[in-house]
């Protein structure tokens, strides 16, 4: 069936409004859009790291989750979503329950890139029935922006602040939807919000529809983070997909397939500049910063082309 | 009447958990409970339970597992021992929160550093106030039948469960055992059924709040409650029991404290030695008894007051230390006990002992009451902070 934006956004939400999400945060964008991929008539049990989303969306007495949901602490959402899973597959085989239920597990990049990353291998690899949904805004926002291992080189942080012999982030950004690759399970994709949702929304069909462990890698930007307007977040990330800072792609029973070739690559700094964590890469002495960044760019990029056969 | 077997305290306690086929099981190899998710796992493939079993990649995933599994709406279990249960430790505390009756059985173990793999209690008394029920076994038969008992006892006070023994002294010491027969097992232990749970499609269910201060305070309270109430549901599930096997339970045990001046208060394996050496003393004409604790959590206080009372001088014998420059946990406890109780007569001291595996031997308790005898005597404890057998 083709994809339809209309028709899509009428279906009805499964994460409520009135949550504490900060306005123009990508977060409950990601999670709203992964769950309307969700057959309406099947169940769901949502699980989420701790996080700013967590802790903005299940504040006692106060829930937005319509289905069942757990957070359990930073660094187990794939362990924890693994056991409830787990628990499924018990009930159904003793009768216990005959409805069909789907397991989706969120966390930010603190804690599914660092925190929850042992977590979250253990699960991918022993192939519990699950999606496991990272959203990348690229640092620990919860805490107050520090740098965690998916934060780019030179941005930023209040644990990276661009100091006087550091000039932020030091090291690059970890790539881990290659690593989720490398698990060998059945469907990894990276994403991100791009036109009318088409992207995300159909890879997130089929990572829960997919038998097996998948992985959804989300940019999902934090304007306060990131500082940008937050009305400009749909620019940012399709910047981010011009610019191949942040390729669109899946990979298939190991197949890299790559979803969207720019016509003509931007240059990097048309994405740095939107943002005030890069804001210090564009001062005079500081072209190299710029230069490093594009040839990692291309780096990953041409990597990515070669994986994709193109 | 039951079935005559010999069997290690691990395979005993993994024999009970496939006599009650949970739903799941998350665990994690670890020295000496490694062999109970060993078994299990051989249950598991041979078809004889048709649990879900989750081989884990740390003890953390372990109890995370469980958490997942027990708020589902099913018997989640997993076994542990030392650094992993030190590991679990954070998630400890969330099953306790989140009220999941979850079953946890402990080969106690020493904690490193230095490494040791021998047995002590510092494992489990590093996480006594995480909020589990935590029962103590002397024997392989106490760790095969608090087993049975657990399900029940978590289950009726929704608090989650540990069933703690002593690592390689039972855990691997084959001793002779009575099982109990499976359909009278399974009868007595139960179905679980579960008020709430996530995989409910009538009802959606959420776990794990953020609680502000106006609400955190009243779920720790909820906490403590359900803890005071078990303590009549150990004792009527450890009737219960006994009515069934012959064997009957409560939260200590009294051994020849009828008319004791001098008493020691251990827990765990060493009570079996402690008791030989109270036969010894006995046949001696020496007023020398045991309180051995067999429910540390809840912490059986009006028991140990009532069995104190009367007593000249008591030792408590802990097998771990808090290193507060003053005395291990369980002397804290039951000094706060006594004190509590207006008790003020008998003189308590307090022996660091065993750790790491060093053997405890008839004449290191029988020297024990050699000093609780001189205590009692004199009426002068000394340096109430010792530790035994030691080279200083």
């Amino acid at each position: 069936m083709s994809y339809n934006l209309k028709e899509n956004v009428m279906k009805e939400d499964r994460l409520s409004g009135g949550h504490r999400m900060c306005a123009g945060c990508g977060s409950p964008i990601a999670v709203r859009t992964v769950l309307r991929a969700l057959n309406p008539e099947d169940h769901a049990v949502v699980c989420s790291a701790t996080s700013c989303l967590e802790v903005s969306t299940f504040m006692y007495p106060y829930t937005s989750w319509k289905d069942s949901f757990i957070h359990n602490a930073f660094e187990n959402a794939g362990a924890t979503i693994s056991g409830v899973e787990t628990a499924y597959r018990a009930m159904k085989k003793r009768g216990k329950l005959d409805e069909t239920w789907k397991f989706i597990a969120f966390g930010g990049d603190g804690g599914t890139y660092d925190i929850g990353f042992q977590s979250l291998s253990g699960a991918m690899e022993r192939g519990h029935d699950m999606v496991y949904v990272c959203y990348d805004n690229e640092a620990y926002m919860n805490t107050g922006i520090q740098r965690s291992s998916s934060t780019p080189h030179f941005a930023d942080t209040t644990t990276t602040p661009v100091g006087k012999v550091v000039p932020g982030k030091p090291q690059q950004k970890k790539n881990l939807t290659k690593i989720m690759v490398a698990h060998g399970v059945p469907y990894v994709a990276q994403t991100t919000f791009i036109g009318n949702f088409k992207d995300i929304s159909e890879k997130a069909h089929k990572a829960i529809y997919t038998p097996g462990a998948a992985f959804l890698n989300v940019m999902a930007p934090c304007p306060r983070g990131w500082r940008y307007p937050s009305e400009k977040m749909m620019e940012v990330t399709k910047m981010a997909v011009e610019t191949c800072v942040w390729p669109l792609y899946e990979v298939v029973e190991g197949k890299y397939i790559l979803s969207y070739k720019p016509k003509e690559k931007k240059p990097v700094e048309e994405y740095l500049k939107m943002q005030g964590r890069f804001a210090h890469m564009f001062k005079p002495g500081n072209e190299w910063m710029i230069e490093q960044a594009q040839k990692e760019v291309d780096r990953n990029w041409e990597e990515l082309l070669k994986l994709c056969d193109m | 009447m039951g079935i005559r077997e010999r069997l290690s305290g691990n395979e005993a306690v993994a024999y009970a958990m496939k006599q009650i086929n949970p739903d799941v099981m998350g665990a994690y190899p670890i020295t000496p409970s490694t062999e109970i998710p060993q078994y299990f796992s051989a249950y598991v493939d041979n078809g004889e339970v048709d649990t879900e079993f989750i081989a884990v990649e740390s003890e953390h995933s372990a109890m995370s597992t469980c958490i997942g599994a027990e708020a589902a709406g099913c018997r989640a279990i997993s076994a542990t021992s030392s650094c992993g249960l030190c590991y679990m430790t954070e998630m400890l505390y969330v099953a306790a929160s989140d009220r999941l009756p979850i079953t946890l059985a402990v080969s106690c173990r020493a904690l490193s550093g230095p490494i040791n793999i021998n047995n002590d209690h510092s494992d489990a008394m590093g996480v006594r106030d995480a909020g589990w029920l935590m029962l103590f076994a002397e024997t392989n038969q106490e760790a095969y039948d608090n087993y049975l008992q657990a399900m029940r006892i978590a289950e009726a006070v929704s608090l989650p469960i540990m069933i703690c023994q002593d690592g390689f002294i039972t855990s691997h010491a084959i001793e002779n055992i009575e099982l109990v027969e499976t359909d009278k097992v399974k009868e007595f232990v139960g179905e679980y059924k579960p008020q709430h749970f996530l995989l409910n499609k009538d009802e959606p269910m959420a776990v794990g709040a953020y609680a502000t201060p106006v609400y955190y305070m009243e779920a720790k309270r909820q906490q403590a409650q359900a803890m005071m109430d078990a303590k009549d549901v150990i004792r009527k599930v450890g009737a219960e029991f006994g009515e069934m096997t012959g064997r009957s339970y409560g939260l200590i045990e009294k051994f020849m404290m009828d008319d004791a001046e001098e008493a020691i208060v251990i827990i765990g394996s060493s009570a079996g030695t402690a008791k030989e050496a109270i036969r010894e003393l006995r046949a001696q004409g020496k007023k020398v008894g045991l309180i051995k604790i067999r429910s540390f959590r809840p912490f059986p206080a009006e028991d140990i007051c009532e069995a104190l009372k009367n007593v000249k001088a008591f030792a408590v014998m802990d097998k771990d230390d808090s290193f507060n420059a003053h005395c291990g946990p369980m002397f804290a406890e039951v000094s706060a006990s006594l004190y509590a109780a207006g008790i003020s007569a008998p003189k308590g001291i307090n022996y660091i002992y065993g750790l790491g595996g060093r053997d405890v031997r008839v004449e290191s308790i029988q020297h024990v009451f050699a000093e609780l005898e001189k205590i009692a005597a004199t009426g002068e404890t000394g340096e109430t902070y010792r530790y035994l057998d030691v080279r200083e």
